[in-house]
C-alpha cells in the first residue's frame, strides 16, 4: 500500500473535482447516477471503480461540501441523494482554477520536455 | 494529516459508530448494483450478463468498504487496534515469554514508582504550608550542636521581631517537649500524651487554617491567661471519635482546665515536618512571662517579606544580632543565626540519600529493559520466518516496527499497572512505619504527579527496549531469513554480539548496585556496631509523672517510692529514673571548669554540656559504665549538700586534659560550684553516628528536672513486665497516664531507622539487579546453546567430550560476566566516591565489598551459566544433527 500513496492522493483530488461539478451541473444525485455521469463525460477514458466513489462521497460530505438524503429515485427505489452546499460551490471554484492552472503549467512543461528530448 | 475542527470530530463520530454507517453504506451499495443491473438489462443484456457487467464496473466491495472506513474514520487508529490485538493474540500464544517480561517490567517500573513517590514526598513536593517556599528556619549558634545551642532565648526572639526588616512575620515554637510529657485525665483512663508550646501566630504564620474553631490570639500567651489548646487532627479523630462539639468544651491536662479553641486540620502534621517520627497531640500557647528569665528554648521561623530572599535575611541577621546583643548584659551567646529554607531544614539532609535512591531505582529500570531488549531479541530472532514472510506480502519496514513497538508498549503498559499495584503495596506499607524517622513520610500517597511519573517511565522503557529489536529486524535482510534456515546464519552472530554487549552492560550496573548497596550496608553494619555507651537491650523506658510541686524536698520521698515498688516487681533487676533519654531530646547548660582560662583554641564545646537529671542507679540500669568515682547517692547528694556531677569522658577531656577529674570544681549548676564525683564511658547522644561531647549528670535532689523517664533492666520480655510494671504506678498514683513501655533497642532502632530503611531499599534493588542480570546471562547463555545444537552435536561426533563441552558454555558465561564485572568494579569506584558522603566509617573502595561483590557475581554468573552448559552436554549428536 505504502509504495502506490503519492498516487492515489492524485487521484483522489480528481475524484472529489469531479463529484463536486457533476453535482454542481446536475444537482441532487445519488451515487450510481455520479459515477455513471463521470464514466460519460470523461468519454469512459478513465476505469473507475465506481465503488471507490463512496469514499469520496463520505469525505467531501464530513468536509461539509456536500450534503446527503434520503429520497426515493425515478424509477421508485431508496437511495441516498448527494447535493453540493454553498461551501462546496466555493470549493469547487478554487479547485477549477487551481486544476486549470496546474494543467496549462504542466503541458506547456511536458511540451518543453518532448522537444529536449527529440535533439 | 490535519483535519479541520469539523472534520476531526466526524471523523472521531465515525470511528466510534461503524456498524450504522457499514449498514447505510451497505445499503447504499446494494441499490448502487441494482440501479447497474437495470440499465445493463434496458441496454439488452441477460440479467446474468447485466449483472456481471455491473460488479465488474463497481470494483471490489470489500475494498470500497476498506477506502471509505479509511476516508471517514481514524485509519491510524484502526491499524492501532489491529496492532493491539495481534498483539494480544501473540503475547496468549507466548504466555510464558509474556508472563515473565510483564513481571520483570512490573518489578522494575513498581520500584520506580515507589521510589519516586518517596522523593516526592520527602523532597519535590513543597512542604503541606501555605507559599511554603516563603517559610525560613533560623538556627542559632549557625546550627552546630544540641537544641540547646540551636535555640534562642525569648528576648532574642522578641528583639528580633521587632527590628528584622526581611520578614512578615515571625513566630516560635519550644522544641523541649518530650513524648508524653503530658497527662490527659477526666476522660477515662488518664492518657499520657505530646503537647508542644508555640507562639500565638504560629499557625497563622505556617498558613495552618484550623478545620473547626480558631487559632491562638495574641493575649493568650500573657502571664496568668486562662489555658487553651488546639487539638492535633489525628488525635481528635481517634480520641475525640471527629466530635466538632469538642470546640470550645474543656478538658484536663496535668490537672489544669484547658479549653479547646481549634481542631487542626489533617492536611497538618506537626511531627511529620519538624520531629519525624513523633505524634504530637496538641498545642498550646507558649507561656512567655513564665520563662522569659529561662535560656534559649525555642526555634524561630519567619514569613519572607515579598522580595527578601534567605540571602538577604542572613545578610540582615549577621548585623542585627551583635547590635542586639550589645544591650543585653545577659545573653551568653552571640546568637550567630544561620538563616536557610524550611524546606532545607526539613529536608535538607535527607538530600542526597533520596538521590542516591532515585539513581539506584533508575539503574533498576536500566537493568530491566535491556533484560527485556534482550528477551525481546530471542524472540524477534525466532520470529524471523513471520517478519520475512510479511514482509514479502508487502508490509513496509514501519509497519513492522510499529508492530514490534506495539507490542512493547502493550508489555510494559501491563508492566506499569502490575508495578502501580506494587507500588501501591510498598507505598502504604512505608507510609505506616511510624516509628521511621524521616519527615513528611505520613503524607505519602500516590498522586497525580507519581501517574504522570509511572507514564512517563513506562513510556521510556517501552522505547527503549522496543526500538532497538525493531530497529535491528528493520535493518537486517529479511528476505535471507525466508530463504536459509535461519539457525546458524551470519545474521545469528550478529544478533549474538549485540545481546552479549546487552548482557555486559547489564551485568555491570548491576555491580554498580551491588558495590553501592554493599558499602551503604557495611556502613550500616558499623552504625550498628557502635558502642553505645549504653546496653539498650533487656532496658525499656516508660515515661512517669508524679506531683512534686517543683519542690526537690517533695521530688525525693516520691521517687525513691517509685524505684522502691518498682524494684519489687518481679523480674526487675535494676531500675533508675532520667529526665532525658540517649538519642532522645537533649538540653545543654553551662559547663566550665573552676579556673579554667579561656583561650583561642577552645573548642565550641568547651564551655557547655547536655545535662541530664539522673536518680541514683539510673546509670547501671541503664548499662552506662562508670569508669572512675562513684554513683549519685540519696543520702550523700541532698538538696542541702554540694551539687554532685558526674561528667562522660569526652568533657574530662575538654575541661581537664591529662588529669583526673575527680575532686574537681566546675561552675555548671547554680551559684555555687559543682564537684565531680563520677566519670562515665561516653555515650551516644543524639545519633549513633556522632561522637559524644561533654555532657553531665545530676542528681534529681539537686537539679530541676524536664520530665521523668523511667528505665527498667529485666530479663522478661518488655510484653510480660509492662503490665505489671504500669499496674504498680498505677497503684502509686492513680492519675498516671498510660503511657507506652518502651524497649530500649526500639529507641535505638528508631534513631537508626533512616540508615536501615535505605539500606533495606538499595538492597533489595541489589538484589533485584542481581537476580536480573542473572536472567540475563542465563537467557543469552541458553539461547546460544539452542542456537548451536548442530554444531555442538558435530563436534561431539568428532570426539568432543561432555565435559569439554560443558566448560566450552561454561568459559564463555563467565568471560561474559568477567567483563561486566571489571567494566562494574570501575564504575563502581566512582559511584562508591560520589556517595561518600553516605558512608559511615567505610571507604568507597572497601575491599571487603568488592570481593563479596566479585565472588556473589561469579557464583551467580556460574550457575546462570551451568543450567544451560549441562542441557548442552546432554545433547544426543545424532538428535542433534538429525534435527532440522
Amino acid at each position: 500500500m505504502a509504495p502506490s500513496e503519492p498516487k492515489l492522493d492524485l487521484l483522489q483530488g480528481t475524484l472529489d473535482l469531479m463529484v463536486l461539478q457533476t453535482l454542481a451541473t446536475l444537482g441532487p444525485q445519488h451515487g450510481y447516477g455520479i459515477a455513471r455521469r463521470i464514466e460519460q463525460d470523461s468519454g469512459d477514458a478513465i476505469l473507475l471503480n465506481q465503488g471507490t466513489i463512496y469514499a469520496a462521497l463520505v469525505r467531501l460530505q464530513q468536509r461539509g461540501w456536500i450534503a446527503a438524503e434520503w429520497g426515493v429515485s425515478d424509477n421508485n427505489r431508496k437511495a441516498k441523494f448527494y447535493s453540493i452546499t454553498k461551501r462546496g460551490r466555493k470549493q469547487l471554484s478554487t479547485d477549477a482554477a487551481y486544476w486549470q492552472r496546474l494543467t496549462g503549467v504542466m503541458g506547456r512543461v511536458l511540451s518543453l520536455q518532448n522537444e529536449g528530448d527529440n535533439e | 494529516m490535519t483535519f479541520s475542527f469539523r472534520e476531526s470530530f466526524l471523523r472521531i463520530q465515525s470511528f466510534a459508530h461503524k456498524k450504522p454507517l457499514d449498514v447505510d453504506l451497505e445499503e447504499e451499495m446494494t441499490t448502487h448494483l441494482q440501479f447497474a443491473i437495470e440499465e445493463n438489462i434496458q441496454r439488452g443484456m441477460s440479467p446474468q450478463e447485466a449483472e456481471r457487467q455491473a460488479r465488474i464496473s463497481f470494483g471490489g466491495p470489500q475494498q470500497s468498504k476498506e477506502t471509505h472506513r479509511e476516508s471517514r474514520g481514524l485509519p491510524f487508529l484502526d491499524t492501532l487496534l489491529r496492532d493491539i490485538r495481534y498483539t494480544l493474540r501473540t503475547l496468549w500464544r507466548d504466555r510464558a515469554f509474556a508472563a515473565i517480561a510483564i513481571l520483570i517490567l512490573a518489578l522494575g517500573i513498581g520500584a520506580n514508582i515507589a521510589v519516586f513517590t518517596i522523593v516526592n514526598t520527602l523532597l519535590l513536593r513543597p512542604l503541606p504550608f501555605v507559599k511554603s517556599d516563603q517559610l525560613a528556619w533560623l538556627d542559632s549558634n549557625r546550627g552546630i550542636g544540641g537544641l540547646s545551642s540551636m535555640t534562642y532565648k525569648i528576648s532574642v526572639y522578641d528583639d528580633y521581631a521587632k527590628q528584622n526588616r526581611s520578614f512578615d512575620q515571625v513566630t516560635a515554637y519550644m522544641p523541649f517537649f518530650g513524648s508524653g510529657g503530658y497527662s490527659l485525665s477526666g476522660r477515662g483512663e488518664p492518657r499520657a500524651i505530646t503537647g508542644v508550646m508555640v507562639d500565638s501566630n504560629f499557625f497563622q504564620t505556617l498558613g495552618v487554617k484550623p478545620l473547626y474553631g480558631r487559632g491562638f490570639l495574641a493575649g493568650e500567651t500573657a502571664k496568668g491567661a486562662a489555658h487553651v489548646a488546639i487539638l492535633d487532627n489525628s488525635f481528635w479523630r481517634q480520641y475525640f471519635n471527629s466530635d466538632p462539639s469538642i470546640v470550645n468544651a474543656i478538658i484536663t491536662i496535668n490537672k489544669q482546665t484547658y479549653t479547646v479553641v481549634g481542631i487542626l486540620p489533617p492536611s497538618f502534621d506537626f511531627g511529620a515536618a519538624f520531629a519525624p517520627g513523633q505524634r504530637i497531640e496538641f498545642f498550646e500557647p507558649y507561656p512567655w512571662d513564665d520563662i522569659r528569665q529561662w535560656g534559649n528554648t525555642i526555634f524561630i521561623i519567619g514569613r519572607l517579606k515579598p522580595g527578601a530572599t534567605i540571602q538577604s535575611a542572613q545578610s540582615e541577621v549577621d548585623l542585627l544580632m551583635p547590635q542586639m546583643r550589645a544591650t543585653h548584659k545577659d545573653w551568653y551567646s552571640d546568637y550567630a543565626t544561620r538563616v536557610s529554607s524550611l524546606s532545607d531544614h526539613v529536608r535538607g539532609k535527607l538530600r542526597s540519600s533520596l538521590i542516591v535512591l532515585w539513581s539506584a531505582v533508575g539503574l533498576i529500570l536500566l537493568i530491566v529493559c535491556v533484560n527485556l531488549a534482550n528477551l525481546l531479541f530471542a524472540r524477534s530472532a525466532a520470529r524471523s520466518k513471520e517478519f520475512a514472510t510479511r514482509t514479502a506480502l508487502g508490509a513496509g519496514r514501519s509497519r513492522i516496527v510499529g508492530q514490534l513497538l506495539t507490542e512493547s508498549i502493550v508489555l510494559s503498559a501491563a508492566g506499569a499497572l502490575l508495578g502501580l499495584v506494587f507500588a501501591f503495596g510498598i507505598v502504604s506499607f512505608v507510609a505506616r512505619q511510624a516509628t521511621l524517622a524521616l519527615p513528611l513520610l505520613t503524607s505519602m500517597k500516590i498522586d497525580g504527579a507519581t501517574l504522570l511519573w509511572a507514564l512517563l517511565i513506562t513510556a521510556l522503557a517501552a522505547v527503549l527496549f522496543g526500538l532497538a529489536p525493531g530497529f535491528l529486524i528493520a535493518s537486517a535482510n529479511l528476505r535471507a531469513g525466508l530463504a536459509s534456515s535461519s539457525r546458524g546464519s551470519t545474521e545469528g552472530k550478529h544478533f549474538h554480539g549485540l545481546r552479549s554487549l546487552l548482557v555486559i552492560s547489564e551485568v555491570a550496573v548491576a555491580c554498580v548496585l551491588l558495590v553501592g548497596a554493599g558499602l551503604l550496608l557495611r556502613s550500616f553494619l558499623r552504625v550498628l556496631d557502635v558502642d553505645l555507651g549504653f546496653q539498650p537491650s533487656q532496658a525499656s523506658a516508660l515515661t512517669i509523672s508524679y506531683d512534686d510541686n517543683g519542690k526537690p524536698e517533695h521530688r525525693i520521698p516520691i521517687l525513691k517510692e517509685i524505684l522502691r515498688r518498682v524494684q519489687q516487681v518481679p523480674g526487675v533487676e535494676a531500675a533508675g529514673i532520667s529526665d532525658m533519654l540517649p538519642l532522645g531530646r537533649n538540653r545543654s547548660w553551662g559547663f566550665s571548669a573552676v579556673g579554667r582560662v579561656p583561650s583561642k583554641d577552645d573548642s565550641p564545646d568547651s564551655y557547655d554540656a547536655y545535662i541530664r537529671i539522673v536518680t541514683p542507679g539510673y546509670l547501671s540500669a541503664m548499662g552506662m559504665h562508670l569508669r572512675d568515682g562513684r554513683d549519685f547517692d540519696w543520702a550523700l547528694d541532698r538538696p542541702d549538700t554540694q551539687s554532685a556531677v558526674i561528667i562522660n569522658e569526652a568533657a574530662a577531656r575538654v575541661q581537664w586534659p591529662g588529669q583526673n577529674p575527680i575532686g574537681k570544681l566546675v561552675d555548671c549548676c547554680n551559684k555555687n560550684p559543682g564537684v565531680i564525683i563520677g566519670v562515665i564511658s561516653d555515650v551516644r547522644q543524639n545519633s549513633l553516628e556522632d561522637a559524644a561531647t561533654p555532657e553531665m549528670f545530676q542528681s534529681y535532689s539537686q537539679a530541676g528536672p524536664e520530665g521523668s523517664e523511667l528505665i527498667v533492666r529485666s530479663k522478661l520480655r518488655p510484653e510480660a513486665l509492662g503490665p505489671a510494671l504500669i499496674k504498680t504506678m498505677r497503684d502509686f498514683s492513680p492519675d498516671q497516664p498510660i503511657g507506652e513501655f518502651r524497649p530500649l533497642q526500639q529507641i535505638v532502632e528508631t534513631s537508626t531507622s533512616p540508615r536501615r530503611f535505605f539500606v533495606m531499599l538499595v538492597g533489595s534493588f541489589a538484589t533485584l539487579g542481581l537476580i536480573l542480570a542473572a536472567l540475563g546471562i542465563y537467557g543469552v547463555i541458553s539461547y546460544m546453546v539452542t542456537r548451536q545444537r548442530q554444531e555442538i552435536g558435530i563436534r561431539m561426533a568428532l570426539g568432543a567430550s561432555r565435559s569439554d563441552v560443558l566448560f566450552g558454555v561454561v568459559n564463555r558465561t563467565l568471560r561474559l560476566a568477567f567483563v561486566g564485572i571489571a567494566i562494574g568494579a570501575v564504575v563502581s569506584f566512582a559511584a562508591g566516591k560520589w556517595i561518600s558522603s553516605l558512608l559511615f566509617q567505610t571507604q568507597p573502595g572497601d575491599p571487603m565489598t568488592f570481593v563479596a561483590m566479585f565472588v556473589i557475581f561469579a557464583c551467580v554468573a556460574l550457575l546462570a551459566g551451568y543450567i544451560p552448559a549441562q542441557r548442552a552436554a546432554r545433547v544426543d549428536p545424532l538428535v542433534a544433527l538429525r534435527y532440522e
